[in-house]
């Protein structure tokens, strides 16, 4: 792989933050098995290691105020975005303070004040919502970009293709992030499109499709705010395929008999973290020392979101009937 | 008062709202050029323009789904499904996204969205085109489901589901559409989850909705003709569902009878019974009773369609039963 810094030309601080948040990303899905193993998460628990570039090349190339969708694996999606640790985990936990007040759980992650606008759990169920929030931009005339991500498995499904098509028909600002890992559960893409170039599913709605590596987040980076430009020039809806790796199973009770080790192993030495901080120590952006540092740093903070996840408390069993409608 | 139809108070309380409120936009299939598949819409794009009438492919889970989006987004869109059948196609959309979002995320979230679907039987449509199916969505917790039978209602409760912040189902029947009724002007707001009283009667409670509330004011004129005066209550909706009118009225007369067009099986009625046994057993002088659509697939010949929907000498059978 090679990293590029000619496109946008990002600054030391930025690179250091996207490398820092990528970091943070593998710290806090890493930390998870065990605690999942101690049972003090429950339900599923989809990781998002190895598929780090393709969150935090997306969010560093979008604003505050843009709008983020996502599928189900998506602690990675909203720690980019900015949402901090301890919420985050304390969701898993189910806690009362975590994002969704313990009531969404690993899937169903939300930040109403950073525009992550949840996790859903349906394949491609959230896509016409991107498409309604771009078009809610459109109607207030306003210039923010919606983002939405979803695996390869969402591009099967029907209403992808709604989505699509109305999204190319409304122009609305909405930036398809399709994250290739490969695999929709235990079937490969080759098994399950006709067409395994899943970027060239966009050309039947004349939107502009493309493919990126998305082990590389300088490349993902430049992909995604081309498009969010783009978009937010008023030229529509653009779609990205960025082609990843989990580096974990499906879900945490995946046993991965699918997948060989030979792949693994080719795909783990294009881990985008390792790889990042080379070129970084190559490009004379960091020390050794700062990257461990940083490492360090991430980990710390991981230890304490857990220890505020652990020491929150469970809703009150009130919090059963609350917020199934506006008035109650 | 201005006597209209119901078509014409519904397209009045999309105009009013729409001129209130520049956040409230329309979107579906033929909403706007082709003015609406029951001309409901008929006047809005000269209106409003294409911003806020929006014509759509025809993608119904596209169609919630971008209502939805843009409802999160800060809007309040009216999404018209042309039948209520077509509605679950979207099903996906509607108890997976709208219904749960406020939930699913902790109450961070609103979709006030208004999903507007013509359904029931008495037009030879079939059985893809013309079934009652508001016990589905009766089931699925966090969304509102609203169905108007008179004209005034379907205005003042078309305009304060538009004004709800939680997501209505509005079910309007393709054969109420013509009928007339005096519709107060302007602001006309009838609260959702308020039954109203149609008749009042002493010795039987009807307890429906739509179009069946006329059946059942028919076979209580009837009925009085024998000596019973029915009570004919007109839910006007079955979430929020107002069951202290309901057992009110039981606490008076001792008997209920349901009336519902959905099938029979798995119905309202089934629910509205099991309430009042639960919390008014001691008021029944007899058994409650249900009646209901035919459990089949709407059939299309005249005669069959007419045997599957429920008619007022049907009505009047069950309520004999209750004596």
């Amino acid at each position: 792989m090679t990293l590029k810094n000619d496109c946008f030309r990002l600054g030391a601080s930025e690179l250091m933050r996207i490398y820092r948040d990528m970091v943070r990303i593998r710290e806090f899905e890493e930390a998870c098995p065990a605690l999942y193993s101690q049972g003090k998460m429950g339900g599923f628990l989809h990781l998002y290691s190895g598929q780090e570039a393709v969150g935090v090349g997306v969010a560093h190339a979008m604003h505050r105020e843009d709008f983020m969708v996502s599928a189900y694996r998506e602690h990675g999606l909203i720690l980019a975005k900015g949402t901090p640790p301890g919420p985050v985990m304390a969701e898993l936990f189910g806690k009362v303070t975590g994002v969704s007040r313990g009531k969404g759980g690993s899937m169903h992650m939300f930040d109403a004040e950073r525009r992550f606008m949840g996790g859903y759990g349906i394949v491609a169920g959230h896509l016409p919502l991107a498409v309604g929030l771009g078009f809610s931009i459109l109607y207030r005339e306003s210039d923010e970009v919606v983002v939405c991500l979803f695996g390869d498995g969402a591009t099967n499904q029907g209403v992808f293709h709604e989505a699509m098509n109305m999204a190319a028909l409304y122009k609305v600002p909405v930036v398809f992030v399709c994250e290739n890992n490969g695999y929709g559960i235990g079937t490969s893409v080759g098994r399950a499109s006709s067409v395994e170039q899943l970027y060239k599913k966009s050309c039947a709605y004349e939107t502009p499709g493309s493919r990126v590596d998305g082990m590389n987040v300088l490349e993902v980076y430049d992909a995604v705010r081309q498009a969010i430009n783009r978009a937010r020039e008023g030229a529509g809806p653009s779609y990205i395929e960025a082609v990843t790796y989990r580096f974990r199973g499906h879900s945490i009770s995946d046993p991965g008999t699918y997948r060989s080790e030979q792949e693994r192993k080719m795909w783990k030495e294009r881990d985008p973290i390792p790889n990042f901080s080379r070129w970084l120590i190559d490009q004379g952006y960091a020390g050794e020392a700062i990257i461990q540092g940083i490492v360090e740093e991430e980990r710390a903070l991981i230890a304490k979101a857990i220890e505020f996840a652990e020491k929150s408390p469970d809703p009150d069993l009130e919090e059963l009937w609350t917020d199934v409608y506006a008035d109650a | 008062m201005a006597v209209m139809t119901c078509r014409e108070a519904i397209n009045q309380a999309i105009v009013e709202e729409m001129e209130r409120d520049s956040s409230v936009f329309i979107l579906g299939e033929d909403v706007g050029l082709y003015e609406g598949s029951f001309k409901v819409t008929r006047g809005l794009l000269a209106r409003f323009g294409e911003t806020r009438v929006v014509d759509t492919p025809i993608a119904e889970a596209g169609i919630i789904g971008m209502a939805c989006g843009a409802a999160m987004g800060g809007l309040r869109p009216i999404a018209e499904m042309m039948t209520v059948n077509f509605a679950i196609v979207a099903m996906d959309q509607i108890m997976n996204s709208v219904a749960v979002a406020r939930y699913m995320f902790g109450g961070q979230v609103s979709v006030p969205m208004v999903i507007r679907a013509p359904g029931g039987g008495g037009n030879q449509l079939g059985a893809q085109h013309s079934h009652s199916l508001e016990a589905l969505f009766l089931h699925c917790p966090g969304i509102r489901v609203i169905m108007p039978s008179v004209p005034a209602d379907a205005k003042g409760l078309l305009k304060s589901a538009i004004r709800s912040e939680d997501p209505v189902l509005f079910l309007e029947h393709e054969g109420l559409y013509a009928v007339k009724g005096e519709v107060p002007e302007g602001e006309h707001l009838v609260p959702l989850g308020v039954a109203h009283i149609k008749r009042r009667g002493s010795d039987l409670t009807l307890i429906s909705l739509s179009k069946m509330v006329y059946v059942c004011l028919e076979a209580a004129e009837r009925l009085a003709e024998e000596g019973i005066e029915a009570e004919v209550i007109d839910l006007r909706g079955l979430n929020p569902l107002d069951m202290t009118l309901v057992m009110e009225s039981v606490a008076r007369t001792g008997r209920a009878l349901t009336v519902e067009e959905s099938w029979l099986t798995g119905g309202w009625g089934g629910e509205i019974c099991a309430r009042i046994v639960e919390d008014g057993f001691d008021l029944l002088k007899k058994p409650v009773l249900r009646l209901g659509g035919a459990d089949v697939p709407m059939p299309y010949n005249r005669m069959l369609e007419q045997a599957a929907i429920p008619g007022v000498q049907d009505v009047i059978a069950r309520a004999r039963e209750l004596f």
